[in-house]
């Protein structure tokens, strides 16, 4: 047969890879022994940082990019994906993680932003991107800068579910209410939305965003990850929610459990059994510093 | 005709939209009962360790050996091909195959997924090429004798048949059309 010409981080393959993720969970971890726990535990992929949220929020500073060598020791460990985040605007640091062969690149609001007005152009990677989002408009903004995934914000670090709900609601709401409109109505919905009308126009058609739609920020629990899957989440991010409770191991394996069988209460009921104490977690309104107003 | 489709992880939907366009039941299999209902099972792309360990908890993994052995016809794409494969290169230590086609296969044999493509793959059993998207997939690194190959990519074999087994190490259900769905429900039906 014929030497075939193969085309490499085109749009269909850097969202194929989305695909594949979906009904799955992606776990934070900040060594190689996390990440063992991890893939041992189901996660079909970890995303590699050096703190987790939660511990981002209570050290201050600046966070950045993580070492180079720190996500090699995770890869090095790995079968499934490794992801690993970059500064909202660093397209440097995306071309960093880019040439250590990361499978994914968070440009996260986590991290310190390091562009006040933009974000990476992400069509100029064969890498894929996730980008957070806290309604529609802020969605199709980034999928308009060539993110392959969008995960709802939520409040990372916090271990509080309702902001994921929240954004998780705005978006699939508009979307729903964006199948009704007319198509006179579309025009004004791309203004109030600031995004492009090809984009307003193709979800008024198919009703759903053309790239998965993940969950993130502040999940906990067996039933956190359930509730987000049956919103309408394609899959879950779960970050400080696993590796600060008392006991990661079995807590991720029956996250995995209630994330494939969101709908099925006496199999939820069953792994949310003697897991032990969930994180402590930080209430909404006890916030300083909120990462979901980050990004624009 | 009820078709399953293995829904414990990764690109069933995308599957079950293919099979509903060509106008199947299709039934989403993530506990034994529903794997009574169905005739032949497509087992997705996605994650082949988390499909593994949801097997077991599932406790899918034996009824779904006993239906494979009787017979039942399947279709493995990348991870779904991994599962039905003798041996797993790179895999996990723990990780169990149901050893429907006497293949070795090398999980992300292709590398990261920077190194994913999409190509056009000309087949033996499509009159024009099909278009394949390959993701973080696995190579098929030896070929047993009753493993018939529909179509190589650069030499490696990339779409595989063996009775009524059908495999792809690509993703046919991100194409935009269902000619190798159709190949597999043709097999079903015959």
């Amino acid at each position: 047969m014929n030497e075939q010409s193969q085309s490499t981080g085109t749009p269909l393959v850097k969202r194929g890879l989305a695909e594949m993720l979906k009904g799955g969970v992606i776990m934070d971890v900040v060594n190689p022994e996390q990440a063992k726990i991890a893939e041992d535990a189901g996660a079909v992929a970890v995303m590699a940082l050096e703190r987790v949220p939660a511990d981002i929020r209570v050290d201050g500073g600046v966070a950045r990019m993580s070492d180079p060598e720190m996500i090699e020791g995770i890869q090095e460990i790995c079968t499934i994906p490794v992801m690993a985040k970059a500064r909202i605007g660093h397209f440097v640091e995306a071309q960093i993680l880019e040439s250590l062969g990361v499978d994914y690149v968070d440009e996260s609001e986590v991290l310190t932003p390091a562009d006040e007005t933009h974000h990476i152009d992400k069509w100029a990677f064969k890498v894929p991107f996730v980008c957070g989002a806290t309604n529609l408009g802020e969605a199709l903004r980034r999928i308009s800068e060539g993110a392959c995934m969008i995960r709802s914000k939520g409040e990372a670090g916090t271990g509080d579910v309702v902001q994921a709900v929240r954004h998780l609601r705005t978006i699939n709401g508009d979307i729903r209410k964006l199948t009704q409109a007319d198509s006179a109505e579309l025009f004004e919905w791309a203004k109030q939305l600031r995004a492009p009308l090809p984009l307003v126009q193709e979800i008024a058609e198919t009703g759903k965003l053309p790239v998965p739609l993940f969950c993130a920020g502040g999940l906990a629990t067996p039933a956190d990850a359930a509730l987000a899957m049956q919103l309408g989440a394609d899959a879950v991010f779960v970050g400080s929610g696993i590796f600060k409770s008392a006991d990661p191991a079995p807590r991720a394996r029956a996250i995995v459990e209630a994330t494939t069988n969101y709908n099925d209460p006496a199999i939820l009921a069953k792994v949310s059994r003697g897991l032990g104490a969930p994180m402590t977690g930080i209430g909404m309104d006890e916030l300083d510093v909120k990462f979901e107003d980050r990004g624009w | 005709m009820k078709i399953g489709v293995l829904a414990l992880q990764g690109a069933f939907r995308a599957h079950a939209d293919k099979l509903v366009e060509l106008g199947v039941d299709v039934i989403e299999v993530r506990r034994p009962p529903h794997l009574d209902e169905v005739d032949a099972l497509v087992m997705p792309g996605g994650e082949s360790t988390t499909m593994s360990m949801l097997l077991e908890s599932s406790e899918l993994f034996d009824p779904l050996a006993v239906r494979i052995d009787e017979g039942m016809a399947v279709f493995g794409t990348c991870a779904g091909l991994i599962l039905l494969s003798t041996n797993i290169e790179d895999g996990r230590p723990d990780q169990r195959s149901f050893g429907r086609f006497d293949i070795a296969v090398q999980r992300n044999g292709y590398g990261r997924q920077i190194e994913s493509f999409e190509t056009e793959l000309e087949t033996t059993v499509t009159d024009e090429p099909v278009h394949a998207v390959f993701i973080r997939a696995p190579r098929i690194v030896r070929l047993g004798d009753d493993v018939e190959v529909l179509a190589e990519s650069r030499g490696d074999a990339v779409l595989v048949r063996s009775g009524n087994a059908l495999g792809a190490s690509f993703h046919p259900e991100l194409a935009t059309d269902a000619r190798i769905h159709r190949l597999f429900l043709d097999s079903v039906a015959s």
